[in-house]
């Protein structure tokens, strides 16, 4: 219902089930003989009430309470001209007798008594109002189910899962999820590929809710999604690839920290709703919305299960700067950075004691990304753990110092590339034997820092074809 | 009752005719589009061979990455050079 149309004069919004509303029911009865002004009484929980004037006009949707933002009851409102002028809450007989005009005026009170609260501000009123606001800005088609349908079952009949269950969207979760940003429900995020479709942040919300993500988690979704959606990073070509590449995201910034993300133990597996939640999401718009589907624009051969999600934050309290300032962030912005990734595959080195003889080994190991005899053609990201970080810093080697290192080594000599060379016919072509050429392009290797608690492993994750050709690596700043 | 938003694009998929199919390659210009795969090359430069040799116009197209989509210009440009295209996808 509309709020009621309130005649000039003046309005007292009461309640039956407020004391003071009782009290100044007589008052009130005293005004409408009394005032020269017309006097409007319109009650929050009983029309019936107050006795004294003969009931009240009815709000008991309290449309007009929201309307007027009601703290307190009694509320005793001026209108002129159809707006409010003025207002005074709660019962105090100087106030109403300056306010009305009429005095002396309920000289049987006691001169003082405080309001009671509005119904607007019970918490369970003032979120189903929320809810009912917010719905109002929806526009998704909404799916009556069935009194007898599982609604568990329909969404998978209907083809929006990945294969695991999800959180029914319903209006109220989606309303809920809007919440997490201070975006318009019907802003434009990105154009999501395959089939190109203008994804509103109504839709990411949808999704979100899905996934299962909590409302503080949509500002990184709504991120990833921008970050995803670029021409650089190349979405369509990353899900239509044979490859088993999809997109991975590296969270950084106090964002991180605030809506509880891991970047410590298993920081890449399961047992964190953000981490797990964040990525699916990014997945579940890609699917729904964008309608990129395995077996349809998916061509993967194998893909593999970081297509489900791949979300972890990085470990930003460490000797080395993290990913995000060194991309050229400030170390308090939120950003995302996507990378095209494989799944991850561990780098053993429980011995070595200096940077120089673990370089080698991450040079030996990241060498064999992708194939050992195929350069420049793929990027990677190294997940360096705290026991390995430890070894660098024990050393004072800065991270530009094992970049500079550790590139050195993967110079890689043309005639050990060239097809045919040590047996094998995968390589590159004849011509380039003379020629020494690096395992990675400029910009093309990525190094995070996560995990925790013991193991003097780090983990190596093969990404997909590079740069122009494929896709770049892309950071966003997160917005709220 | 159980209310749910719709997740998807909301879209139906048109179906489109398909051009026509040619009678016969006489006469007409052959474009062959190398999606640039590797080892895509192998097989056109085998086709565009057989058709030459068969005395057809052959024409030939790479687009820049097998990655992206043909770029906009590329594909008006086969559309209004060529009558018939063949493609190559290659793994």
């Amino acid at each position: 219902m509309p709020p009621l149309d309130l005649p000039d004069g003046l309005v007292a919004i009461v309640k039956r089930d407020c004391p003071t509303c009782v009290l100044v029911g007589p008052v009130l009865a005293e005004l409408r003989d009394r005032a020269t002004d017309t006097v409007t009484i319109v009650s929050q929980d009983d029309p019936t009430f107050p006795e004294p004037t003969g009931g009240a006009l009815d709000d008991r949707d309290l449309a007009t309470s929201f309307a007027l933002d009601l703290d307190t009851v009694p509320t005793l409102l001026r209108i002129e001209h159809g707006r409010e002028t003025a207002r005074i809450i709660g019962w105090s007989r100087d106030q109403w007798e300056s306010f009305t005009g009429v005095s002396p005026l309920g000289s049987q009170l006691p001169p003082y008594r405080p309001g009671c609260g509005s119904l607007t501000q019970d918490p369970a009123i003032a979120q189903r109002h929320a809810t009912q606001l917010g719905e109002r800005a929806l526009q998704a088609r909404r799916l009556e189910l069935g009194n007898d349908e599982d609604d568990a079952e329909a969404m998978f009949e209907r083809g929006w899962s990945d294969g695991l269950p999800l959180v029914p969207p319903t209006p109220e979760r989606v309303v809920r999820m809007l919440t997490g940003t201070t975006r318009d429900p019907q802003d434009i995020v990105a154009i999501v590929p395959p089939d190109l479709v203008e994804c509103t942040v109504e839709k990411v919300a949808i999704n979100a809710v899905m996934a299962g993500c909590r409302p503080e988690y949509l500002p990184v979704v709504l991120a990833a999604l921008e970050a995803a959606c670029t021409d650089e990073f190349n979405m369509h070509g990353l899900l239509a690839t044979t490859w088993f590449s999809g997109p991975v995201i590296v969270v950084n910034g106090p964002i991180t920290r605030a809506i509880g993300m891991n970047s410590g133990i298993n920081a890449l597996g399961p047992g964190n709703r953000a981490n797990a939640t964040i990525g699916r999401a990014l997945q579940l718009v890609i699917r729904n919305v964008g309608g990129g589907r395995p077996g349809d624009v998916d061509r993967a051969t194998l893909g593999q299960p970081g297509k489900y999600t791949c979300c972890f934050a990085e470990h930003e309290d460490a000797y080395w700067e993290p990913m995000h300032v060194e991309r050229g962030y400030r170390a308090d912005q939120n950003t995302v950075t996507l990378f095209a990734g494989e799944g991850v595959r561990g780098v053993v080195d429980q011995l070595s004691r200096t940077p120089e003889s673990l370089t080698r080994s991450f040079a030996a190991c990241l060498r064999t990304s992708a194939h050992p005899k195929l350069p420049l053609a793929f990027d990677a990201m190294l997940i360096i753990t705290p026991d390995h970080l430890r070894v660098y810093e024990g050393a004072g080697w800065s991270k530009a110092r094992f970049r500079e290192e550790l590139g050195a080594l993967l110079q890689l000599d043309g005639n050990e590339l060239v097809r045919g060379a040590a047996g094998i016919e995968e390589g590159i072509p004849e011509s380039l034997a003379d020629v020494t050429l690096p395992k990675f392009r400029d910009g093309g290797f990525l190094i995070a820092h996560a995990g925790g608690g013991a193991g003097l492993f780090s983990g190596i994750m093969g990404g997909w074809a590079s740069g122009k050709m494929g896709s770049e690596v892309v950071t966003r700043e997160i917005r709220s | 009752m159980t209310t749910l938003l719709d997740p998807t694009s909301e879209r139906a998929a048109t179906t489109r005719e398909r051009a026509a199919r040619p009678a016969t390659l006489d006469g007409l210009t052959i474009g062959l589009l190398d999606i640039t795969k590797a080892r895509g090359d192998v097989f056109l430069d085998r086709i565009a061979d057989v058709l030459t040799t068969r005395g057809h116009t052959v024409l030939r197209f790479a687009k820049p990455t097998f990655t992206k989509p043909a770029p906009v210009d590329l594909r008006h440009e086969i559309s209004t050079k060529c009558d018939v295209v063949i493609e190559a996808l290659a793994d």
